[in-house]
């Protein structure tokens, strides 16, 4: 080949070069510019409703359409507490099932048990929602709810968490959904990280004559701590967020009660129902400013996830 | 009085016992709500349901709009997302060694990974749906590629970290300039990979109800413009089974194991083509 030639054709490669380049920084550069989209525009949607509530909206639980009060305690409330009970049951079963998967499941075991509970995290949420208003609920309510009722009720201090009729929807039954869905979340990533725990260390604890059960307890889960942290945040992000479910069950009711049994609202659910019914300016923005609050906090609940695991990650790579 | 090594053996017993049980109730729910859908939604799915429309109440019909909307909004979403999804993943996993960008895109790219796909409706609703009026496929579909870019742009940095340096080497030796490297060699090299985590971003989405309710809405009539409200399986299921009209609550299980068989048969699909572990998360 000539050398001009040569040239041109290496000048066309750089040029190739630094265009392919670009257009892959371009792509990247989009995801950010789409969180600022996402919160530029929520923020202009809300505006009004900020206007005539201000710090009050967080603070007030009236929400009265007709008179156009709008007031956010409700739902937060609702959504806060549905995904602490979902935490409260989701955190030990998964730490059985990861525990169970790393230590005890026989090797042959671990693959289709993984994908099963991998697969109860593919299942879209409406069927959650279906299956809890339909299935769960009605049984919720003939057996367990009375029990409940009967048995907690009359307790001093949880007494009045427990108080009520047995109606099968509310706040726990919405809990209760909550967890089974977040369950595989948590559970895979404790897996996961339950799998970076180096051999040496757990065979040292073994060779000391320590259990399995005191390896996990006094080896594993201190190492992985941070990690464990994360994914519970993982799945608690999960479950702020998560709407269907939650929308057939909860009951969407506007109330603020004490009882875990009775028919609340989340922000989620409040935004699935009333959004596409809302009239007046002021009514619809209200419920985006619900949901700049909900994006607000799920975002600083999976940067805190996220930033857990990273440091677990980092500090593996400069212990090995 | 126990002795120490018999308490010992006996709280290691109990855990190990619990964490049995643990894994017990996870499959328990599995089981159940997969038995829930078959034993409703079995019998209600008739030939009917492919080739009738969603009918009015208390009359028999199909869902043939809604899955024809569900199918075309899905395809349209992972047309959109996916290679703007695989550009910012290979930036990432080639590119990014330096500078902020790489690292911030990463860590807002796991964020909006989990975050609440009902905002993500309600920004297309600000941002297209109001601006043009009215509700339409198209903001379903747009709504849908946005959650399909942070699954694939995960799954193809980590595939591409995957691939060894070797190969990106050898192909440079041989003077092959690095955009040939990585649409040559290191991208097909990943791509089964890849073709993974598209799979798992459509059975993601073709599950999502939240983002399409403030967005595509309903269509109770057959319609192929995307610039009009359209129906699709999710929100149909939504509405049919929160009616109190008994046809449409079968039709609604019918929908709803329809769904659940074509997620789970993408998901399975998904790790057969690609034998690793993958992340959920």
């Amino acid at each position: 080949m000539p050398t001009f030639l040569r040239e041109v054709h290496m000048k066309r490669h750089n040029l190739l070069d630094i265009l392919f380049r670009n257009i892959t920084r371009l792509s990247a550069f989009a995801v950010l510019l789409l969180l600022v989209a996402i919160i530029v525009s929520l923020v202009i949607g809300s505006i009004p409703s900020i206007k005539s509530f201000g710090f009050k909206f967080l603070t007030s639980a009236e929400w009265n359409p007709v008179m156009e009060e709008f007031g956010a305690l409700i739902p937060i409330i609702g959504t806060l507490a549905t995904s602490a009970i979902a935490l409260l049951i989701a955190i030990p079963v998964s730490f059985g099932i990861a525990l169970f998967l790393t230590e005890l499941s026989p090797r042959w075991l671990r693959r289709p048990l993984g994908i099963a509970i991998e697969l109860l995290a593919g299942i879209p949420s409406i069927i959650y929602g279906m299956w809890g208003l339909f299935v769960f609920a009605p049984l919720f309510a003939d057996h367990v709810q009375p029990w409940l009722i009967e048995e907690l009720g009359p307790l001093p201090i949880f007494g009045p968490l427990f108080q009520g009729i047995p109606m099968g929807i509310g706040m726990l039954t919405a809990g209760i959904i909550l967890a089974i869905m977040v369950i595989p979340f948590i559970a895979s990533v404790m897996r996961d990280v339950f799998e970076v725990v180096p051999t040496l260390l757990k065979e040292s604890a073994y060779g000391l004559g320590a259990t399995t059960w005191e390896v996990m307890w006094h080896v594993v889960l201190p190492y992985t701590k941070i990690g464990v942290a994360g994914g519970i945040m993982l799945g608690l992000g999960r479950a702020l967020g998560e709407t269907m479910a939650v929308t057939f069950v909860i009951g969407n009711a506007h109330e603020l009660s004490a009882s875990l049994l009775m028919p609340g609202n989340s922000i989620s659910s409040a935004l699935a129902n009333e959004f596409n019914e809302a009239v007046g300016e002021l009514y619809t923005s209200a419920l985006i400013e619900l949901g700049l609050i909900l994006f607000l906090i799920t975002f600083i609940v999976l940067s805190l996830a996220r930033y857990m695991l990273y440091m677990l990650t980092k500090r593996e790579g400069s212990t090995t | 009085m126990l002795t120490l090594y018999a308490r010992r053996r006996l709280i290691n017993a109990m855990g190990l016992g619990i964490s049995a049980l643990a894994m017990l109730f996870g499959l328990f729910w599995l089981g159940w709500i997969l038995w829930t859908l078959l034993a409703n939604g079995l019998p209600h799915l008739t030939t009917a349901v492919f080739t009738q429309m969603t009918p009015p109440p208390n009359s028999t019909g199909g869902l043939l709009n809604a899955i024809a909307g569900s199918l075309m909004m899905t395809f349209l979403a992972a047309l959109i997302g996916t290679p703007i999804g695989i550009l910012a993943g290979t930036y990432l996993a080639e590119f990014g060694q330096r500078g902020w960008l790489a690292p911030t895109t990463r860590f807002i790219n796991d964020v909006l990974l989990s975050a609440p796909s009902i905002v993500i409706g309600l920004f297309i609703y600000e941002m297209y749906v109001l601006k043009i009026g009215h509700f339409s496929g198209w903001a379903g579909a747009l709504a849908l590629s946005i959650l399909v870019i942070p699954i694939v742009i995960r799954t193809t940095e980590n595939m591409l970290r995957l691939v060894p340096n070797t190969l990106r080497e050898a192909a440079a030796a041989l003077g092959a300039p690095q955009w040939k490297v990585i649409n040559m060699v290191t991208l097909r090299a990943a791509r089964a990979g890849i073709i993974t985590g598209v799979l798992l971003a459509v059975a993601r989405i073709s599950g999502e109800t939240a983002p399409l309710l403030f967005t595509s809405l309903n269509n109770q009539f057959w319609s192929n413009d995307l610039n009009r409200p359209m129906a699709n399986l999710p929100v149909v299921i939504f509405q049919f089974a929160m009616s109190p009209y008994e046809d449409w609550q079968n039709l609604a299980w019918a929908g709803a194991l329809l769904i659940t068989i074509s997620v789970l048969t993408l998901n399975v699909l998904a790790r057969v083509l690609f034998r690793q572990k993958s992340t959920t998360y």
